[in-house]
């Protein structure tokens, strides 16, 4: 087994181990060069913030837990404007209070990554059981027009790999990601193999001296070189609409270009961060679209279906957001019928039926959550679409 | 955005340097005529391009360059600079 | 006082003439936002007279300044600085500071956005005794949107929330940070000139969590709707009724209208800052 942690050189947890999904989110979030943490504590993110609070002192990281998930939001964006990685973790509620600064992160351009362990929701709702509710938050949580990136884990092994990922991402792109993962991923244990390296998240810095740079003047790829405080360059950071140098501009043509540039920025370049896996869909009449721990169950369901002859396969989202609406386009040209599957009343389900643009009918197969669905509920949803389409 | 405009300034001499006013960013508050502690300075009669009265000197020799006016303005319109030489005109 | 009757001292004209504090400052966007006879402006000048006191490298400053009127001082500084959302730039400023220690880490915002929306963080970041020193311009009332009631408007002061007189009781500021666990604490007004700069220079010096609260005139909004008059009269006002007096008990310096009030230093004790209590836990660990 591996080396205990107190005796290693690097920080990164290399090796096998046996961890829950928090856990392994947390040492992928070390592992990607993730030196500031703030939070506040909440379940089911809890094992996240610990570990962390556990871990980061060891590494010359910062953990701090703030007074509240405004407040841990905030600090991490100012750390992310001091030059470090940085993270925070929450669930349901927090990541409600997060949303106005997930804006302002936004709007300044800040690399971050916030994880949301979804549980049980609205309101306090179900502390410690699972749901997928807040996908849609996730999306248009903060006000007005914007993009982010939302990755789904489904799977301890996956948590580790798409904190890494979403660091990544969130440095190239220069805007928050999240981890939209659900409280079963968070705890269920399993194997996780940890490489002694993991690939570079570079942060873009300026390629001209200060007097020549503007702040919000982007590169080809929409994305402008970030410079951090004390370094120089003496930027101007304000949430309110701004021009290339960083300076207020309250005209609807600068707003306009802003605006549009923070969307094509990311939606420009889906090739970067579109990722889902396809299971048995080569010879499948029915799709089951879904994504989490809902895509674990649905095999069972998927299984059935085939011992009932019916062909079916898993399209499993991994990128939430931007929706991967070719992939979805392209699928529902090559089956008959699509089931989607997540603990909300239908959610993703409404990204997969404006992506299939009518093509074929969409079946939902609906939890509110508190409990993951059972393979038998899955598969009725598939006989269920099946009877549909022929 | 307003590009840098040419900041153009009347100076006037004072016993001890020169008083400045940038009579463009000044918003006619009154503070530096009002707590200068030697009367020295008095609102125009002339306006800036906003509509301000700016400050003016009118008493120059009681200028002791305190600098208050420099450092009640609000508006960074109003500053003091000391003469090299002590005393005797620069 | 008729002015001596000797022809009028005739000006120079000097082109591109440079302010003292002009490094300091984006020039570009200057005039700023503030009204006639706000005290931000001058409350800002006094904190750049503070750095050039303390000799400090502009590369080594970050002011981070929420939303109001006095969030736009973000705006005119050629500083590392940051507009952030209302109320949050206290805990901004901590991630700032945490995560580049070497950095002298600046709060510059207004009464509303710190004590009302942002009182959580204010006093967290105190209790912690954060490294970080924070200066609120108090002008008793939201200016930006117009004049609306806030934390620290006094009782009976008209305001457009308060149409028929202010009942509720409002924060004595200074009280506020001492028992929040602020190391530092004093007050002053936009009418101390030099007084001022030096308690921002004590503020920022300091180590831990520092506050200075600024009284500041608002001409357009609380003075108009309390008669106050001008600004001018604002400053008046403190200059009659001001009362500076050095260790003074905090919990005596609350405002009431038409009484005299304290000004000066409250608080300056010496206790570990949070980074201090970090690091020294590091070290224990022996990691980092």
């Amino acid at each position: 087994m591996s080396t205990p942690i107190t005796r290693r050189a690097s920080p990164i947890l290399s090796g096998v181990h046996f961890m829950n999904g928090d856990e392994a989110i947390a040492e992928g979030a070390i592992a990607a060069g993730c030196r500031f943490f703030a939070a506040y504590p909440i379940t089911p993110q809890s094992e996240i913030a610990e570990r962390l609070s556990w871990r980061l002192p060891r590494v010359g990281g910062m953990f701090i837990q703030m007074e509240d998930e405004i407040a841990a939001i905030a600090a991490i964006l100012g750390a992310s404007w001091a030059g470090m990685k940085s993270m925070t973790a929450t669930s349901g509620p927090g990541f409600s209070l997060m949303m106005e600064n997930l804006g302002l992160a936004v709007m300044t351009e800040t690399p971050c990554v916030i994880v949301n362990v979804q549980r049980g929701a609205p309101s306090t709702g179900l502390p410690t059981l699972v749901a997928q509710g807040d996908m849609m938050q996730a999306r248009w949580g903060s006000h007005g027009h914007y993009e982010i990136i939302a990755l789904c884990p489904a799977s301890p092994q996956e948590a580790f790999d798409l904190t890494v990922k979403a660091f990544a991402l969130s440095e190239r792109f220069r805007v928050p990601v999240l981890i939209m993962t659900d409280e079963v991923v968070g705890h269920m244990y399993e194997r996780v193999e940890i490489p002694p390296e993991v690939p570079e998240a570079p942060r873009r810095k300026p390629k001209v001296p200060p007097e020549e740079f503007l702040p919000y003047k982007p590169e080809p790829d929409l994305v402008p070189p970030m410079a951090c405080a004390g370094e120089g360059y003496r930027v101007h950071v304000t949430g309110l609409t701004h021009d290339e140098r960083g300076y207020p501009d309250m005209s609807p043509e600068a707003h306009d270009r802003l605006v549009r540039r923070l969307v094509d920025k990311v939606r420009l370049f889906p090739h970067e961060y579109t990722f889902y896996e396809e299971v048995q869909l080569e010879d499948a009449e029915i799709a089951v679209v879904s994504y989490g721990i809902s895509a674990r169950v649905s095999l069972g369901g998927i299984e059935l279906a085939r011992k009932a002859g019916i062909k079916a396969g898993l399209f499993r989202l991994i990128t939430a957001w931007p929706f991967p609406d070719e992939a979805i386009f392209r699928l529902a040209q090559r089956v008959k019928g699509i089931v989607v599957v997540e603990l909300n009343l239908g959610q993703m389900s409404r990204e997969v039926e404006r992506a299939v643009r009518g093509r074929v009918p969409v079946h939902g197969v609906f939890h509110a959550g508190g409990r993951i669905h059972t393979p038998e509920e899955v598969f009725q949803g598939i006989e269920e679409v099946y009877r549909q389409c022929r | 955005m307003n590009e840098t405009k040419e900041r153009v300034a009347k100076r006037w001499k004072v016993p001890k340097g020169y008083i400045y006013v940038l009579e463009e960013f000044c918003k006619g508050c009154g503070f530096c005529v009002e707590f200068c502690p030697k009367k020295v300075l008095a609102q125009a009669s002339h306006f800036n391009d906003k509509g301000y009265h700016p400050p003016e000197v009118v008493d120059p020799e009681a200028c002791v360059l305190c600098g208050f006016c420099e450092r009640i303005c609000p508006d960074f319109a109003i500053w003091i600079e000391e003469s090299e030489e002590k005393g005797g005109e620069p | 006082m008729p002015v001596k009757e000797k022809e009028k001292a005739l000006p120079e004209v000097v082109r591109e003439a440079r302010h003292p504090l002009e490094k300091w400052l984006r020039t570009d966007r200057l005039p700023h936002i503030w009204c006639s006879g706000c005290g931000l402006g001058t409350a800002l000048s006094a904190l750049l007279y503070a750095f050039e006191n303390l000799g400090w490298d502009p590369d080594s400053i970050a002011v981070v300044s929420g939303i109001g009127c006095a969030g736009r001082v973000a705006g005119y500084l050629k500083l590392d600085t940051y507009h952030t959302t209302h109320g949050r730039a206290i805990p901004f400023a901590t991630g700032l500071k945490l995560a580049k220690p070497d950095l002298h880490v600046i709060v510059f915002s207004g009464d509303g956005d710190l004590f009302a929306i942002g009182g959580n963080h204010f006093i967290h970041a105190a209790r912690r005794n954060m490294d970080i020193a924070v200066i609120c311009v108090n002008n008793f009332n939201y200016g930006m949107t117009g004049g609306q009631l806030g934390p620290t408007t006094p009782v009976g002061a008209r305001t457009t929330t308060s149409p028929f007189g202010n009942f509720e009781h409002p924060f004595n500021l200074v009280h506020l940070a001492a028992s929040a666990g602020a190391t530092y604490v004093a007050r002053c007004t936009t009418l101390d000139g030099r007084r001022l700069e030096k308690a921002f220079v004590e503020a920022l010096s300091h180590k831990g969590f520092t506050f200075v609260e600024v009284l500041s005139p608002c001409p357009t909004n609380y003075g108009r709707r309390n008669r106050l008059g001008e600004a001018l009269d604002e400053l008046r006002y403190y200059q009659e009724h001001m009362i500076i007096r050095h260790g003074a008990d905090p919990k005596d310096a609350d405002i009431v209208p038409g009484k005299p009030f304290l000004v000066g230093k409250f608080v300056d004790i010496e206790k570990p800052t949070y980074l201090e209590l970090y690091q020294e836990k590091v070290r224990e660990l022996g990691g980092g």
